[in-house]
């Protein structure tokens, strides 16, 4: 099938299987997939894109999460596979903040998935919901909610999902111990 | 064959992409339930406990007045025997129809997710069996996937085969649990009984091949644990050859069983725009008319090579869910055949990648070779380190999409790794499909989208 092919040498197209080599970066990145609907529909709000082992990651800063979501879905990625986090702990910088919030959309239309991540600060972390784009992100932002500690604004429900109501931290934060706390 | 006129039946050759969402007019003809006109994202909210006990106090006028017309309050698991596990729900009751309904999860929570950032990575894969203990084998592939695109392995043609066999036969094996318990919980017992004797059949299979009835961390980071035992294509095969009469079997116990079929048609309703909206994948989308199956359009471990259909239906409904299912089990035996057709042209491949430093060596050598006896000492004291990076899989799993996604910081522990299982997804259509519906039909409901709270809780 088209996306397992090897890669071909003519001009740069929306296709996965377009580039093999790895690309860092929002200018690289955006000069090899001038046609990618996704690029193109997330142009001025895009801070950092990575095309690495075939996949396509774009960065978007936090406050802007809801306008990316829903360009995105304007543009094809009509389904949200999942909201997950990663814990850069003990990295928490302006530059580099401690948590990266991790979006997974697939386009049943395009054949294509892209993942998104936003990165908030360590410090009080937030980040608007999207629940009102995606329902579907209720569940997966309770998750992330009791499991990181990172609260979403304008989620209907937020409490804890899998950890009793009166638990104390959040488990899949790094600086939590694997055998909790003694 | 016979089908069922609602079924309709699409083949791989034929994929035009805008043919995956059904007309709405299609949507409305077909079933049986009222639907109020397509509803839009805003207004599909799943409440959580606190909003159902709300929502019943503020339905409270007369007070504590048992006689005056009011809802009530009901709970329902975790130790319910029809919520397939530790699910609890809490549903508000007016008579017998639901109001509204709140799943609470957690009871199964284990923290899997933090246990595999302390593992070494080749440590991960029996864990990642226990997450759906109904498809432990579809789970170590996902995992095995998205490790091998860290690592950027090439793995064998043979290896891959091998993992779409067991991947169908897993999913049949998924699909017999579902079918005996779902037909259970409707009150047919002698579904589950038949459903059991050819699992059984299948669950020896795997015993043979992994040395495990369920649990076989069978499929490892790059390529299979170990060469299959000999003759077992033979019985894999014998299997497969009586396997569709079984399935009309099950199928003449209850296609024409009219309680079957009260409890199941018009029950459940789910538009197409719903599952999109949250979240359901696997066969309750396509039940929804949603044509989309990973392993024909987005193929992984060498599913092109297959030809298969993907069964689609727009009825919506727990019947429909129930009608794409059988027919699933049918092309996934067509599956298994192809593959043992391949398997069988395919003698002298090996089943393992070629990383010495990554696989752990043949006993035979880590006895008698020093440099297989290094590589073995190291990958069990040390691990082996992964390239920095992110990557997702995703598989076609009998309940949905699973994707793993695995994060690595360049050490021989993964920094992070999450799974994407369907049940999570589809526990939260759980509340639009059962709304303003009986008691009884809830049980019908999580039947047919067929959760496993291992998956779901993590």
């Amino acid at each position: 099938m088209a996306e397992n092919s090897t890669p071909s040498s003519t001009s740069p197209s929306a296709g996965p299987a377009a580039h093999s080599a790895a690309l860092f970066g929002k200018q690289e990145v955006s000069e090899a997939f001038t046609d990618h609907p996704a690029i193109r529909a997330l142009e001025h709000l895009i801070t950092d894109a990575k095309w690495d082992r075939r996949e396509l990651t774009l960065s978007v800063a936090p406050q802007t999460i809801l306008e990316a979501a829903q360009a995105l879905k304007a543009a094809g990625y009509n389904f949200l596979e999942d909201v997950t986090a990663v814990d850069w702990y003990p990295t928490d910088t302006p530059s580099a903040p401690r948590f990266q919030i991790t979006y997974s959309l697939l386009s049943h239309s395009l054949k294509q998935r892209l993942r998104l991540t936003a990165r908030v600060l360590g410090e009080n972390p937030r980040i608007h919901s999207i629940t009102s784009i995606w329902p579907s992100a209720n569940f997966y932002e309770r998750e992330v909610f009791d499991l990181f500690g990172i609260h979403f604004a304008g989620h209907p429900n937020l409490t804890r999902i899998m950890m009793p109501d009166n638990w104390n931290g959040h488990p899949l934060r790094k600086d939590y111990p694997v055998e909790g706390y003694r | 064959m016979s089908r069922d006129p609602l079924l309709e039946v699409e083949t791989l050759e034929d994929q035009s992409p805008a043919s995956f969402l059904p007309s709405d007019a299609a949507v409305q003809d077909t079933t049986g339930a009222t639907l109020a006109g397509i509803r839009h994202a805003e207004d599909i909210l799943i409440p959580g406990v606190k909003d159902v006990l709300q929502d019943v106090a503020s339905h409270r006028p007369h007070g504590s007045d048992p006689v005056a017309s009011q809802t009530m309050v009901l709970n329902m698991g975790p130790q319910h025997p029809s919520t397939h596990g530790v699910l609890r729900l809490v549903l508000e009751v007016d008579g017998e129809t639901v109001v509204s309904l709140a799943p609470d999860i957690g009871y199964l929570h284990t923290g899997i997710e933090k246990t595999c950032e302390a593992k070494f990575y080749n440590q991960v894969t029996p864990l990642t069996d226990r997450i759906d203990y109904l498809c432990p084998m579809t789970n170590n592939t996902a995992y095995a996937l998205a490790v091998e695109k860290l690592l950027d392995l090439e793995i064998p043609e043979r290896a891959q085969v091998l993992r779409v066999l067991l991947n169908e036969l897993t999913r049949i094996q998924s699909h017999l649990v579902w079918l005996g318990t779902h037909a259970m919980d409707i009150g047919a017992l002698t579904v589950f009984l038949y459903c059991f004797r050819e699992r059984e059949d299948l669950l020896r299979i795997f015993e043979a091949i992994s040395g495990q009835r369920m649990m076989g961390s069978y499929i490892r980071i790059g390529g299979v644990a170990l060469e299959p035992p000999a003759g077992i294509y033979d019985s894999i095969r014998s299997f497969l050859n009586d396997f569709p009469e079984h399935i009309e079997e099950y199928e003449g116990l209850l296609n024409a069983n009219p309680i079957w079929m009260g409890r199941l048609k018009g029950v459940g309703y789910l538009s197409a725009e719903d599952a999109i909206a949250l979240g359901v994948t696997g066969p309750g989308m396509r039940a929804s008319g949603l044509d989309f199956d990973l392993r024909r359009d987005m193929p992984y471990s060498s599913y092109e090579r297959f030809k298969f259909n993907v069964p689609v239906s727009n009825g919506g409904d727990v019947w429909a869910r129930y009608l794409v299912r059988m027919q699933e089990m049918r092309e996934s035996t067509r599956i298994c055949h192809q593959a043992l057709d391949l398997l069988a042209t395919m003698h002298n491949q090996p089943l393992q990648a070629d990383a010495p430093k990554i696989l752990l060596p043949d006993r035979e050598k880590m006895k008698t070779q020093m440099e297989s006896l290094i590589h073995h000492f190291k990958i069990v004291t040390e691990g082996f380190p992964v390239p920095a990076g992110e990557a997702t899989s995703s598989v076609e799993a009998p309940h949905g999409m699973m994707n793993y996604y695995v994060v690595s910081d360049g050490a021989s522990k993964p920094y992070r790794v999450h799974m994407r299982n369907a049940d999570f997804a589809n526990l939260q259509a759980l509340e639009t499909m059962c709304k303003g519906r009986m008691i009884a039909d809830v049980v019908a409901v999580i039947g047919s989208i067929d959760i496993v709270l291992g998956a779901i809780d993590r």
